[in-house]
């Protein structure tokens, strides 16, 4: 294992990360840091890499050049289940959950994977209390309604025990209300200590979080910055928020 | 923990499979006491022929395993029952003087089928061979052997003192014995060996498929991909379900060649080979219990066809497999008991105990 060449606290680091798919660069030499405890947002128009940097950094993608440090270990190599057991997990961007099985059995696959301790399955627990989804155990998570699967998603990624909790897309399909919810939610886990990565498209639920932001386009970082800086920058409001 | 571990007794009963609460296990347990009273009532023939049927049942619900609850269809199985067949058979026939030589001999069988499937295994598996090409694989594996047993007639090819027969088969391959108490095909002793086996093997299976580990398995099956990025090495597990399911064939093949002394290539052709696949698919591969009862009666009934009229058999199973796929694609006994289940007067107890 490497240690990395550190300048500040990093729990998760990309340095120089490339990935092209026939010829196209999805992600660019593209150099990230996410500190310990950081709730960051990643945004960016359609095609920006948001979905590969995310692949990549969960293992499912490897990459062309460059690498990925978690807690100071190189793991660009490492496969994705093993990435799990040290702590990174992922909601993925189109829900999935099994469908035909219980929220019960959902939830014990995913508790499974990793040792886990009485504090962080009362993180777990307080999670499906604050998420509706207490009550809907023998419910079969395909009958679900669509945010509730969602839900689950997160909740299956909780029960990993992750440090790193990576989020595609959260909120895709869901009502303003149900938006809102899961923005304090994510703020909530956040000031629990668990260091959270979200894609999203929808800058209400992104103002509803108003941490800091990293703005993505042609797979490089064209921006970073807090909300409000993002919001101001003139190139920014070109190339994104322009859109809706 | 409320979703956390499910414990030894607990995995007995679960929403992996089918048949629940007292009515269920009640009928469990008549018709477990009926098969131990038959050697009272019935002949000596009745008796060898059920041990017959029930013998396959382990394969079965091997393949019911690995089908139904891991995703990953199987023409292979007859592949792992033969080999097993044939190395118990070289090995028994090679240490007849030593004690507990049958027992060595089908610790060898399995365990020689456990590796082949272990080799075969770590190849697809790891190689992400895809889902479809896994089936004609093994279908390919079991026509070699097939091929290669064939042309093992003559004196040349011998292991120690034991002639391979090419065509003819492996003859005079001894039972398994323990001591002087020897379970060949017609006798008392080998239909309890059987019964014991087939009921431990559905009863073993069941809890695996209803603990912690059985829901991962079917979590690879329903979307693998999830299942990697919940933390499982789910190749590995593939690779140990597969082994299972090909021990659990191998077991079959040992039973089968103690209780009829003989092995032939025919074992693991192209019929051979199919024919678990059509038990699997009509009792439904969602359920061991139904996989269970297929396998007996899918026997029971290829043999009253073959006594009344040889190939036509074979034929029969073909349309019978046909139907059951058009018709009932999760199996005929599988939606006998979703019937059974939603029947009004069921409905409330079939509410209080979990759905599925």
């Amino acid at each position: 294992m490497q240690v990395a060449s550190s300048n500040g606290p990093a729990l998760l680091r990309a340095e120089g990360l490339t990935k092209s798919f026939g010829g196209i660069l999805a992600v660019d030499h593209l150099n990230f840091t996410l500190a310990p405890g950081e709730l960051r947002c990643l945004i960016g128009p359609n095609g920006a890499g948001k979905s590969t940097l995310f692949n990549l950094i969960s293992g499912l993608t490897r990459p062309d050049e460059g690498r990925i440090l978690f807690k100071d270990c190189d793991i660009t190599r490492l496969p994705p289940y093993r990435r799990v057991r040290r702590g990174l997990c992922q909601k993925f961007q189109t829900t999935r959950v099994y469908r035909g099985m219980t929220v019960a059995q959902n939830l014990l696959i995913a508790g499974g994977g990793a040792t886990s301790d009485r504090q962080r399955n009362g993180r777990l627990d307080w999670a499906l209390a604050a998420l509706h989804l207490d009550a809907e155990r023998s419910v079969t998570a395909g009958a679900l309604p669509h945010s509730h699967q969602q839900w689950l998603e997160i909740c299956l990624a909780l029960a990993t025990v992750p440090e790193l909790l990576l989020l595609d897309e959260p909120v895709a399909g869901m009502t303003p209300e149900e938006t809102k919810l899961t923005a304090r939610f994510l703020d909530d886990l956040n000031r629990q200590g668990l260091a959270v990565l979200v894609v999203e498209h929808d800058m209400t639920f992104v103002r509803e979080i108003g941490r800091s932001v990293t703005v993505l386009h042609y797979g490089r970082i064209f921006s970073e910055g807090t909300l409000d800086e993002i919001e101001a920058n003139h190139e920014v409001r070109r190339i994104y928020l322009g859109e809706f | 923990m409320r979703y956390a571990k499910l414990r030894g007794w607990q995995t007995l009963t679960g929403p992996q499979e089918i048949g629940h609460g007292p009515i269920f296990w009640s009928v469990f347990a008549l018709v477990v006491l009926m098969l131990l009273g038959f050697p009272l009532a019935g002949s000596a023939f009745a008796l060898s022929n059920l041990a017959n049927f029930c013998l396959y049942v382990p394969m079965g619900i091997g393949l019911a395993l690995l089908w139904g609850y891991s995703g990953v269809l199987s023409f292979g199985q007859a592949a792992f029952f033969a080999v097993a067949g044939y190395v118990y058979g070289i090995l028994a026939g090679n240490l007849t003087d030593v004690p507990f030589g049958t027992l060595l001999a089908a610790a060898g069988g399995i365990g020689a089928c456990a590796v082949l499937a272990a080799v075969f295994g770590y190849f697809v598996f790891y190689g992400q061979v895809s889902g479809w090409i896994i089936p004609l694989l093994l279908l390919v594996l079991s026509l070699i052997l097939e091929t290669f047993a064939g042309q093992t007639a003559g004196y040349q090819w011998r292991v120690g003192s034991v002639l391979l027969g090419g065509y003819n088969g492996m003859t005079g391959i001894p039972s398994l014995a323990i001591g002087s108490l020897e379970f060949g095909g017609a006798a008392t002793p080998f239909y309890y060996l059987v019964m014991l086996l087939m009921l431990g093997a559905y009863l073993g299976t069941r809890m695996l498929v209803n603990s912690h580990y059985g829901h991962v398995v079917a979590g690879i099956r329903d979307d693998i991909e999830r299942t990697r990025t919940l933390g499982y090495n789910v190749n590995f597990i593939q690779i140990q379900i597969f082994v299972l399911a090909a021990a659990l064939a191998g077991l079959s093949g040992v039973l089968y060649v103690s209780w009829g002394n003989y092995i032939s290539p025919s074992s693991m052709g192209l019929l051979a080979a199919t024919l678990p696949v059509i038990w699997v698919a009509v009792g439904g591969r969602s359920s061991l219990l139904a996989v269970l009862l297929s396998t007996i009666a899918l026997r029971w009934l290829a043999d009253a066809l073959a006594v009344k009229g040889g190939e036509y058999a074979f034929l029969i199973m073909g349309i019978l497999l046909l139907a059951t796929m058009l018709f009932f694609p999760e199996g005929i006994v599988v939606m006998l008991a979703h019937r059974l289940r939603h029947r009004p007067s069921t409905r409330r107890s079939a509410a209080k105990s979990e759905s599925r």
